[in-house]
């Protein structure tokens, strides 16, 4: 197989949502071939970039999967989907990226705050987060603000999310940017903060940097925040 | 093979068995005493040719006959009527089957009304904000056309949920005369959809040309016994209680023919029925056998629906009111009694009180839907787009009904539980309690378009606005625009040959000559 036929084929899955070569896409006709994965182990055998993996295929793939999303043609698990099997990829490439010293999307820590166990809408957005490049490391639930200080002072992440969706849970989001504050990390790392009980307004009032509605809108504010760092 | 409309499981009943036979029982004895007035002198000839008590009625300005009709012609007349009724169609693949004892429905617009309903979308400016626009339907009645009744059955044959069309509305073109309207309605009608066609007859003269058109499209006399795509629907009975002589005439006429027929009733409880349910159930039952009875001794075996319509006054103008509950209960004890005779049913919903699409008119017309469908109806008038009780027809509301009866049609589908399904999911379930995450979402995939998840309302915005009109208006000319199936252009040729009295400008290949 060609390069092109290979990164075109890498493409595709990623557009059919295809992890592996054991997962279903929505064309059957694919059932049984060669899922992201394999494909992206191929095209390195085959001495194709990291750099125009992503661009050619894996960015190229998730851009028709957000048009289709728009048109209505996809749904959330097909977005979810893409992007899982972009993170998958994403996960082959990346100590290929760094060894090679080139710059990734950045390090993007979430967590559910104290006091809350709900995670549907932080897992959702840490698989599209995944499959937009971002290395993610998802802390859990019910997660204390000390373990989460000593996360970024060991990890040092460019980001991080925190998600409550009780109205008395809320508020531990405040308290997690105070420690921030106190530890002086808090020029660090963007907080972006989410979930049912919280608005922009109340990320506003705790200092926090972004409320993000969703995944996809989560996405759109680290573009918009990476265009303001660069210029 | 036919349709399979929807079979509902454990269909809903509000009357006991002991209720249903009470009313039985009692409508035997309205159609004995006091029976009924009879204002044709062919009806009367038969019941008396059968045994039936008639009498004349002296003090009368029209001659008229009472007609006592005994048990025994009427248990007959049930025994004989088909508990199984084809109602055929252009495309064999939309006849419906309908089998008395068994809940299958159908949905089939319907009915006649005199107003077509324009829809129009002006834009709006926001007075405080001259940047945000808006589109607001605005309704513009008119008379109903020819024209109009070629779109709606236009419309009707692409609605995914709709089984068969009843003409939507009385055509009143200028050059549409009493003796021309009935070969125009079932032309304008058969020509633009492929579906089961039900209507009214204006004029007994012209059966035999509407049979005529109806063979030559089936392919002659026996194909359209094999399969009647069209069928007929009959008030005879005006309620309380009396034969009305057109009607009846034609009703004779069509059951001599051999061709399917509603024999409909219409009581209005509080003016033309009792206010009590009991009593407006028992008479509509009778005035229903009657029907029957007359139709089975003219010629056994005629297929038939056991069709009601019954409606509750208004309090406010003693007008029908559609959107009461109390009609939906009586529609639901008439698909019981159809069911209690074995004989298929043709009912009522959806007709609202409302005047324009809206949220009465979606209230009104979901609620009766929902409940009649419930009950298992095998023909179910659910007047797509019809308001204003039967007097406004809008296309754009038939639209609208379509997305309501994709709801109604997945909700009764056949619950998918067992032993398989069942091993599979509890696989999931220890795979995805094993996973960091903990979600399911990876096995919607396999079923998000294979029909198992029901799709979205269709009409929903983007944003906080209401769409809903805006959308439906823009599916409605997306249907418009997708051509139907017009009857062949020799079959067309013989049609405008054989048939007096056809408006050519309905000849579509003519039309395309001349352009």
């Amino acid at each position: 197989m060609t390069e092109d036929g290979i990164l075109a084929q890498l493409k595709e899955n990623v557009i059919q949502g295809r992890k592996n070569q054991d997962e279903e896409g929505i064309d059957e006709k694919l059932s049984g071939t060669r899922g992201v994965v394999e494909l992206t182990r191929l095209a390195l055998e085959k001495k194709i970039s990291p750099e125009e993996i992503i661009n050619k295929a894996l960015t190229a793939g998730m851009r028709v999967v957000g048009e289709k999303y728009s048109s209505k043609e996809y749904f959330i698990p097909d977005m979810l989907a893409s992007a899982e099997a972009v993170g998958e990829a994403m996960e082959i490439l990346r100590p290929l990226l760094e060894a090679a010293n080139v710059e990734t999307k950045g390090k993007f820590a979430i967590a559910t705050v104290k006091g809350d166990i709900h995670d549907i809408g932080k897992n959702i957005v840490a698989i599209l987060l995944k499959g937009a490049g971002y290395e993610v490391n998802d802390l859990g639930t019910n997660v204390s603000a000390e373990k989460i200080i000593d996360f970024i002072k060991k990890e040092n992440p460019d980001y991080l999310g925190l998600s409550a969706l009780l109205t008395t849970t809320m508020p531990e989001i405040g308290v997690v940017i105070e420690a921030l504050k106190d530890n002086g990390l808090r020029d660090r790392v963007k907080v972006l903060i989410g979930g049912a009980a919280v608005s922009d307004d109340f990320a506003q009032e705790i200092g926090a940097d972004a409320y993000c509605l969703d995944g996809f809108h989560a996405i759109k504010v680290l573009d918009s925040l990476k265009r303001a760092k660069a210029s | 093979m036919p349709r399979e409309g929807i079979l509902v499981p454990n269909p809903y009943e509000r009357i006991t068995d002991e209720q249903l036979q009470q009313i039985h029982r009692a409508s035997l004895q309205i159609l004995v005493d006091p029976g009924l007035i009879c204002f044709s002198k062919k009806a009367a000839e038969i019941f008396h040719s059968h045994g039936a008590e008639v009498a004349a009625v002296a003090s009368a300005d029209h001659p008229c006959w009472q007609i006592k009709i005994p048990e025994k012609l009427v248990i007959e007349a049930v025994d004989n009527a088909p508990k199984t009724v084809k109602l055929g169609a252009r495309n064999p693949d939309n006849a419906l089957i309908m089998k008395g004892d068994e809940p299958r429905v159908y949905f089939i617009s319907g009915s006649e009304t005199n107003i077509w309903l324009d829809v129009d979308f002006p834009a709006y400016v926001k007075k405080s904000d001259n940047s945000v626009e808006i589109q607001v339907p605005e309704f513009h009645p008119r008379r109903a056309t020819v024209a109009d009744l070629c779109q709606s059955a236009h419309v009707c044959e692409h609605l995914e949920t709709l089984d068969g069309y009843i003409r939507t509305v009385n055509i009143q073109d200028e050059d549409i005369t009493e003796d021309n309207k009935d070969v125009n309605k079932f032309f304008a009608s058969l020509n633009n959809t492929t579906k089961h066609f039900m209507s009214g007859l204006t004029k007994l003269e012209q059966l035999d040309n509407v049979v005529r058109m109806a063979e030559l499209i089936a392919g002659g006399e026996e194909a359209l016994k094999e399969n009647p795509i069209i069928s007929f629907i009959t008030c005879l009975v005006k309620s309380p209680l009396q034969f009305v002589e057109d009607t009846t005439d034609t009703f004779i006429e069509i059951c001599r023919r051999g061709l399917p027929v509603a024999v409909s009733s219409s009581p209005q409880a509080g003016t033309t029925a009792p206010i009590k349910e009991a009593g407006i159930m028992a008479q509509i039952n009778a005035e229903v056998l009657a029907g029957i009875t007359l139709g089975q001794l003219v010629n056994k075996g005629t297929p038939m629906l056991y069709g009601s319509v019954p409606v509750r006054a208004r309090m406010d103008t003693l007008g029908d009111s559609y959107g009461s509950v109390e009609t939906s209960q009586y529609n639901i004890d008439c698909v019981q009694m159809a069911r209690f005779y074995k004989i298929p049913n043709y009912s009522t919903s959806g007709v609202c009180d409302a005047k324009i699409p809206g949220q009465q008119a979606s209230i009104e017309r979901l609620f009766s839907d929902i409940v009649v469908t419930l009950s298992g109806p095998q023909f179910l008038h659910c007047a797509y787009g019809l308001l204003d009780g039967n007097a406004v027809f809008c296309l754009l509301q038939a639209v609208l009904d379509d997305a309501h009866f994709q709801m109604l049609k997945f909700f009764l589908k056949t619950p998918r539980i067992d032993v398989q399904e069942l091993s599979v999911v509890l696989k999931q379930i220890r795979e995805t309690v094993a996973t960091p995450q903990k979600l399911y979402i990876s096995y919607i995939r396999p079923v998000l378009r294979s029909g198992e998840i029901s799709a979205p309302y269709p009409f929903e915005g983007d944003g906080e606005g209401d769409s809903v009109f805006a959308l439906a208006y823009q599916r409605m000319n997306e249907l418009l625009d997708k051509p139907v199936e017009h009857i062949d252009p020799d079959t067309t040729a013989r049609i405008f040959q054989e048939i007096p009295g056809l408006l050519p400008r309905l000849n579509v290949y003519r039309e395309r000559k001349q352009t």
